[in-house]
C-alpha cells in the first residue's frame, strides 16, 4: 500500500562486471569462483608506490547509463579521494566521484502503488572503485577474527542515487526491477552475479529521521528490509520514541534490520581530487555514445505492440527482460507473433520462473516447432505445455530432446477427429446418470461426460474441442 | 672509483670486471661508518656483475652499479623507506625508472637511507639512525635523500637515485657536494616511488657531474603507461651538454639573497654568477613575489597528501604487526602509533586536520591558490623576454651538525626555503658544487622552464667545466 | 588554536593512537605550524583558481584488456597474518 508518511531514497552500487578488466588495472574481472587473492595486483592491492590508470570502457558505460536514465552528463569530470578506515579498503581511501560526477538530474518511470506511471529522479550517477571482501568466522559482531579476499577490490562501480521519491517497499521493488532491466539491456552487466548490484536505503517517517539500511544484496531483500523499516519506525513513534539517523544492517535470517553502533557522526572523509588521475573530458563523447545507445525497455515495449500487434500485457512481460525479448523476436520472425507472445509471456516464463532457470535453457528452434504444431493441430495446448515441461525437466544432454521426439515418446498426438467422436459417442452412451442430470438443468454434469472422453482418448482430445462435441451429440440425442 | 660514468664504461668495455668493481664497492661500503645504506644487495649484484663478465650486454649503464634510494620499489629486495613500519617489505614489482635502469644494464647494489618516508632535510628522522656527511662526519648529508648523495659523494655508488618532493633530492646534492636534479613534474614515472606527496614529487639522479646526471636522465626519463600524470620526454639529455653559455640570460630573484642567508654561501653564488658572465652570460634582477609564501603552502599541501598518502600502513597486507589482534580499529591504530616516527606522525595529523571538514578551505584549499601565484611567478620571470635560467643558492647555509635542529622541527622546514617554490610550480632544478663554506660544500641551484632539462644541463656544464669543485673528493673518505 | 580534543579526534581519522604523554608536544608544535601558515591570510586569492596538478593533461586511460594477476602467493607474501589465502584481519566489532 503506497504510505503518505513513508519516504525512501536508494543508493544503488552496480558492478560492471561485464568489462574485462578492473577500472584502475589490468586485473581480470572474472573472480567470481576464483580462489581468494588469485586476481590482485600490486595497484588494487594499494601496494606502496603503485599508481591508478583509468579504463577508458569504464567511462563509457559510466556516460551510456547516465545517459539512458536521461542524466545531463558533466563536461569535465574527474575523481577524488574518500578517506576512511576499513580492513577491505586497502589503501584506506577509496577512489571514488564527489563535485563533477558522471552524470546529474536523470529520471526513472515505474508504475506507483495507484497504478499511475510515477517519475522517480535520480540524483547522479558516478564512478568508483569497489573495496574488497571480509569474510567473518561467525557473525560479523562475535567473529574473533575476519579474513580478507582483495578479488573484487578495484571491480568499477556505478553508484546510481535517487531522490527520495519512493513512497512504499513495492515502489522501490519495482525501481530495482526497472533499473536492473535498463542495465542489462545497456549490457554493462549480469544481474545474476554475485555483487552485481548492491543498495543502500535511506527511510523516514515523515517529520522523522531517516534509517539507512546498508548493503542489501538482492531487491526482494530491500522490499523486505523497508517493510521492516516501516513498521517498526511506526511502532517506535506510537510508543514515543523519536528515531534518530543511524546506520542499520539487515539481518536476512531473521528479517529485520538492527542497528550498527558505529560513529558514523564523526566520519570526515576529506575529499580531496586524486592527484595520481587527471580530469576527463568527455562532452564530445555523448553524441557517438547516444548514438550507439541500444532499444531501451519503454520503447522496446511500444515497439512490440505496433509491430507485433500484441497486447501491451504481453509485451510488458516480454521486454522485462532483454534476453527474454530478444528470444520473443527470434521467434516471432518464424512463428505467429501473436500466438508466439501468448506462449512465451503466459507459458514459457511461468516454467522457467516455477524452475527457477533463465530462457537460456530452451531453444527458439524448439519453440518454434512446438508453435507450428498447435497452428496446425498436431497437438492440443495441453499437448503442448506438457513438451514445454518435459524438454525443460530433461536431465541429460539437452540435444537428447527435442519436441517432435517428446510427441512421439509421450504420444501426445492429437486425437484424431473420428477416433474424438467415437469417443463421445461412446461417453453419452455410458453415462446415462451424468446425462440424466444435464438434461435435468446440471450444466455441470457434462463435464463428467467430457472427463470420460479424455479418458478413453487418453488425454489426447482436445478438452475445448470434446467439450463442443459432446454438447453437439447431446442436443442430437435430447429427444430420447 | 670517483670516476665518470663515462671512463667507468671505458674500463669495463677494455676488460675490467665488474665483479671486482661491484665487490670493491661492497667492501668500501661496509668499513664505512657513513650509514649511508639501509639493505645491500649483495648476492644479486655480484651475480649481475658476473653475468656481465661473462657476457657483456651493450646499455646505457651496462654494468654499472648504481644505489637506490629506499623507497623506490625494487623487485625482490627490501623497501622500507627506513621506516619500521614498511621494515621487511619486499615488493613483488619494480618500479618503472628500476626497469628502465635494468633494460640499460644497470646493478643495483643497495637501497640508501633516507629520511622517514621523505619527510626531512637531514636524513635524521631515519628509524635506522642518521647517515653522516661525508666531508664532515658530525654533519649531516641532508636530506631526504641523504643516503643517496653520501654514498655517491664517499664513492660507495658512482651514481644514485633520490627523490625531490621539497627538496629531497637538491638540498642533499647541495651539503654533499655533488650534482643532483629534480626534472620538470611528469617528466620521470611515479610508478613505484612510494608516496609522500605526490603532485610535488619526483625521482632524479645524484651523481659526482654534470654528464653523468644527464645520462641517468636519459634512461629513467619518459612515459610511462602506469603513470597517469607522466609525459613522453624529448630525450637526448646527454647531446647538447657542451653547447655553452653564450647569450644565455640568467634571472637572479632578489627574493632569495639576504636576510637568513649565510653570508659565505651568498659570496659563492655571487661569483658563480659572475664566472657565467665570464662564459658569455648575462645576469638581471628578476622578482619572485610570493616566494616567502611558498614554505607553508609547500607544508600545507605535503602534509595534506602525505595523509592520505600514508594511511595505507596498517599492518594488514604488509608491513609491522604488534601482539595479539584487537578490534581492528585499535589494532590499526596500535601498529601506526608504534611503526611512525615523530615526524611523519606529525606531518600526517597535521594534514588530516588541513583537510578535515570545515578546515579545508582556510588551509588546503588556500594552499593551492597560493601554488597557483608561484607558479606564476616563475612562469613570468622565465618568460621569453624574461630570463632563461634562473640561478640561486640551493640551501641558505652548509650542512648543520647532526642533532643541531632536529629538536625543532619548524627550524628545519626553514631550512627549504629555496627548494619548495620549484616543487609547486613543476619546473626543472639542478643543484651543483659552487665552492666551500668554512670547508662544506656549498650548492648553486639552476632552474629551468618546465621540460627545458637541456638547458639547465648544458648551463650546470658550462660552469662546471670552469671550475674544480667537482672533483674535489672528501678527505676523511679517500 | 588546537585543542586536545581536536588530537583526539584527527588521531582517530587518522588511526594513530596518541598518547597522553605525546599530546602535549603535538599541540605545542601543531599550534606554532599553525600560526606559520596563518601568514597566507595575508593573500588576497578570491579570484584565483587553485592549482590541482601542475601537469597538463586530461584523457589519459588504459585499455579494456584483462592482463595476469599476482598468484595466490605473490599477493600473500608480505601478509604479516594470513589463512587459507585470506589475509587474516583484527576482528571487526
Amino acid at each position: 500500500m503506497a504510505e503518505k508518511d513513508v519516504i525512501i531514497g536508494l543508493e544503488v552500487h552496480v558492478q560492471l562486471n561485464k568489462l574485462n578488466s578492473k577500472l584502475f588495472c589490468g586485473c581480470s574481472t572474472k573472480y567470481h569462483d576464483a580462489p581468494p587473492n588469485t586476481h590482485t595486483c600490486p595497484v588494487c592491492l594499494g601496494l606502496p608506490g603503485t599508481l591508478p590508470v583509468l579504463n577508458r570502457r569504464a567511462v563509457e558505460y559510466a556516460i551510456r547509463v547516465a545517459l539512458a536514465l536521461h542524466c545531463d552528463i558533466q563536461g569535465e569530470t574527474l575523481f577524488y579521494r574518500k578517506n576512511y578506515y576499513y580492513p577491505d579498503l586497502p589503501k584506506a581511501f577509496q577512489i571514488t566521484q564527489y563535485d563533477f560526477p558522471v552524470g546529474l538530474g536523470g529520471k526513472i518511470l515505474i508504475k506507483g502503488e495507484d497504478g499511475e506511471e510515477k517519475t522517480i529522479r535520480i540524483t547522479r550517477v558516478h564512478m568508483e572503485e569497489d573495496p574488497g571482501r571480509l569474510v567473518h568466522a561467525g557473525t560479523i559482531d562475535r567473529a574473533k577474527y575476519s579474513m580478507v579476499d582483495y578479488n573484487r577490490c578495484g571491480m568499477s562501480l556505478l553508484e546510481v542515487v535517487t531522490e527520495p521519491d519512493l513512497r512504499s517497499p513495492k515502489e522501490a521493488r519495482s525501481f530495482l526491477d526497472k533499473l536492473r532491466n535498463i542495465l542489462e539491456y545497456l549490457d554493462v552487466f549480469d544481474g545474476d552475479l554475485e555483487g552485481a548490484m548492491r543498495i543502500d536505503s535511506n527511510i523516514s517517517l515523515v517529520g522523522g529521521e531517516r534509517a539507512e539500511v546498508k548493503n542489501i544484496s538482492s531487491h526482494k531483500g530491500v522490499e523486505k528490509a523497508l517493510a521492516y523499516e516501516i513498521t517498526r519506525q511506526r511502532s517506535a513513534r506510537r510508543r514515543g520514541v523519536a528515531q534518530v539517523q543511524e546506520t542499520r544492517h539487515y539481518d536476512e535470517l531473521r528479517g529485520i534490520t538492527v542497528s550498527i553502533r558505529t560513529k558514523e557522526e564523526a566520519h570526515d572523509y576529506r575529499y580531496f581530487p586524486e592527484p595520481d588521475l587527471v580530469p576527463m573530458r568527455i562532452a564530445d563523447w555523448v553524441p557517438k555514445v547516444e548514438a550507439e545507445l541500444p532499444e531501451l525497455p519503454d520503447a522496446k515495449r511500444e515497439r512490440f505492440v505496433a509491430d507485433y500487434a500484441i497486447a501491451d500485457d504481453h509485451a510488458k512481460s516480454l521486454t522485462s527482460e532483454i534476453r527474454v525479448a530478444n528470444f520473443y523476436e527470434d521467434v516471432a520472425k518464424r512463428a505467429t507473433p501473436r500466438l508466439a507472445a501468448v506462449w512465451i509471456a503466459d507459458v514459457l516464463k511461468g516454467e522457467l520462473n516455477y524452475r527457477d532457470v533463465t530462457i537460456d535453457r530452451f531453444r527458439v528452434d524448439d519453440m518454434v516447432e512446438i508453435l507450428d504444431m498447435i497452428e496446425k493441430g498436431t497437438i492440443t495446448e495441453k499437448g503442448a505445455v506438457e513438451v514445454i515441461r518435459t524438454i525443460l525437466d530433461h536431465l541429460g544432454d539437452p540435444s537428447e530432446v527435442d519436441p517432435a521426439g517428446v510427441v512421439e515418446a509421450k504420444g501426445l498426438a492429437r486425437a484424431e477427429d473420428d477416433a474424438v467422436k467415437e469417443a463421445v459417442r461412446a461417453a453419452v452412451k455410458e453415462c446415462s446418470q451424468a446425462v440424466a442430470d444435464y438434461r435435468a438443468g446440471n450444466e455441470k454434469a457434462i463435464n463428467f461426460i467430457v472427463g470420460m472422453v479424455m479418458k478413453k482418448t487418453r488425454g489426447r482430445a482436445d478438452p475445448g474441442e470434446a467439450n463442443r462435441l459432446v454438447k453437439e451429440e447431446l442436443d442430437r440425442t435430447g429427444s430420447t | 672509483m670517483i670516476a665518470m660514468l663515462r671512463e667507468l664504461k671505458e674500463r669495463l668495455a677494455a676488460g675490467a670486471s665488474a665483479e671486482e668493481m661491484v665487490s670493491s664497492l661492497f667492501d668500501k661500503i661496509k668499513r664505512s661508518d657513513l650509514n649511508a645504506y639501509t639493505i645491500l644487495s649483495e648476492d644479486l649484484a655480484l651475480e649481475e656483475a658476473r653475468e656481465f663478465d661473462l657476457a657483456p650486454c651493450s646499455g646505457l649503464l651496462a654494468g654499472i652499479p648504481i644505489a637506490i634510494k629506499s623507497s623506490i620499489s625494487t623487485r625482490g629486495i627490501e623497501t622500507n623507506c627506513s621506516s619500521r613500519i614498511l621494515s621487511g617489505y619486499i615488493p613483488p614489482y619494480d618500479a618503472h625508472v628500476i626497469e628502465r635502469l635494468k633494460e640499460e644494464g644497470a646493478i643495483i647494489i643497495g637501497k640508501t637511507n633516507m629520511d622517514e618516508f621523505a619527510m626531512g632535510t637531514s636524513t635524521e628522522t631515519s628509524f635506522f639512525g642518521p647517515t653522516r656527511n661525508p666531508w664532515k662526519t658530525d654533519r649531516v648529508p641532508g636530506g631526504s635523500s641523504g643516503g643517496s648523495a653520501a654514498a655517491v659523494a664517499a664513492g660507495e655508488a658512482p651514481c644514485a637515485l633520490g627523490s625531490d618532493t621539497g627538496g629531497s633530492i637538491r638540498c642533499p646534492a647541495s651539503f654533499c657536494g655533488i650534482v643532483g636534479l629534480k626534472p620538470t613534474y611528469g617528466l620521470v614515472s611515479r610508478y613505484g616511488l612510494v608516496s609522500y606527496a605526490n603532485s610535488l614529487e619526483q625521482i632524479g639522479p645524484l651523481a659526482l657531474n654534470v654528464e653523468d646526471a644527464a645520462m641517468v636522465l636519459d634512461v629513467i626519463a619518459g612515459r610511462d603507461l602506469r603513470d597517469s600524470t607522466s609525459l613522453n620526454s624529448e630525450g637526448g639529455y646527454m647531446a647538447g651538454l657542451e653547447g655553452g653559455v653564450d647569450g644565455l640570460v640568467c634571472g637572479v630573484p632578489k627574493e632569495y639573497f639576504g636576510d637568513g642567508v649565510d653570508p659565505e654561501v651568498e659570496t659563492l653564488v655571487w661569483d658563480a654568477i659572475s664566472k657565467l658572465e665570464e662564459l658569455g652570460a648575462s645576469w638581471k634582477e628578476v622578482s619572485l613575489p610570493h616566494t616567502k609564501y611558498a614554505l607553508a603552502a609547500y607544508y600545507i599541501i605535503a602534509m595534506s597528501e602525505a595523509s592520505s598518502n600514508l594511511a595505507r600502513f596498517d599492518g594488514l597486507r604488509y608491513g609491522l604487526r604488534l601482539g595479539a589482534d584487537q578490534d581492528w580499529h585499535t589494532t590499526f591504530s596500535e601498529i601506526r602509533a608504534a611503526g611512525l616516527g615523530p615526524e611523519v606522525k606529525r606531518r600526517i595529523l597535521l594534514g588530516t586536520y588541513a583537510l578535515s571538514a570545515g578546515y579545508y578551505g582556510r588551509y588546503y584549499l588556500k594552499a593551492l591558490k597560493v601554488r597557483t601565484l608561484i607558479k606564476e611567478d616563475f612562469e613570468r620571470a622565465l618568460s621569453a623576454g624574461g630570463a632563461d635560467v634562473l640561478v640561486t643558492p640551493t640551501m641558505p647555509f652548509p650542512a648543520f651538525k647532526i642533532g643541531e635542529r632536529i629538536e625543532d622541527p619548524l627550524s628545519l622546514y626553514m631550512a627549504d626555503v629555496f627548494t619548495v617554490p620549484i616543487n609547486l610550480a613543476g619546473v626543472p632544478a639542478i643543484s651543483l658544487s659552487c665552492g666551500f663554506a668554512r670547508g662544506l660544500p656549498v650548492g648553486l641551484q639552476i632552474i629551468g622552464r618546465h621540460f627545458d632539462e637541456k638547458l639547465v644541463l648544458r648551463t650546470a656544464k658550462a660552469y662546471e667545466d670552469a671550475t674544480p669543485y667537482h672533483e674535489t673528493v672528501p678527505k676523511e673518505v679517500v | 588554536m588546537i585543542t586536545g580534543e581536536d588530537v583526539d579526534h584527527i588521531g582517530w581519522l587518522a588511526s594513530i593512537k596518541v598518547a597522553e604523554d605525546e599530546k602535549e608536544g603535538f599541540l605545542a608544535l601543531f599550534n606554532s605550524v599553525l600560526d606559520y601558515f596563518h601568514q597566507l591570510d595575508e593573500l588576497d586569492t578570491e579570484d584565483v583558481e587553485p592549482t590541482y596538478r601542475v601537469v597538463d593533461l586530461t584523457n589519459v586511460f588504459r585499455e579494456d584488456v584483462a592482463v595476469e594477476s599476482l598468484s595466490q602467493e605473490e599477493s600473500l607474501r608480505n601478509a604479516p597474518r594470513r589463512e587459507n589465502g585470506y589475509f587474516k584481519s583484527p576482528r571487526i566489532v
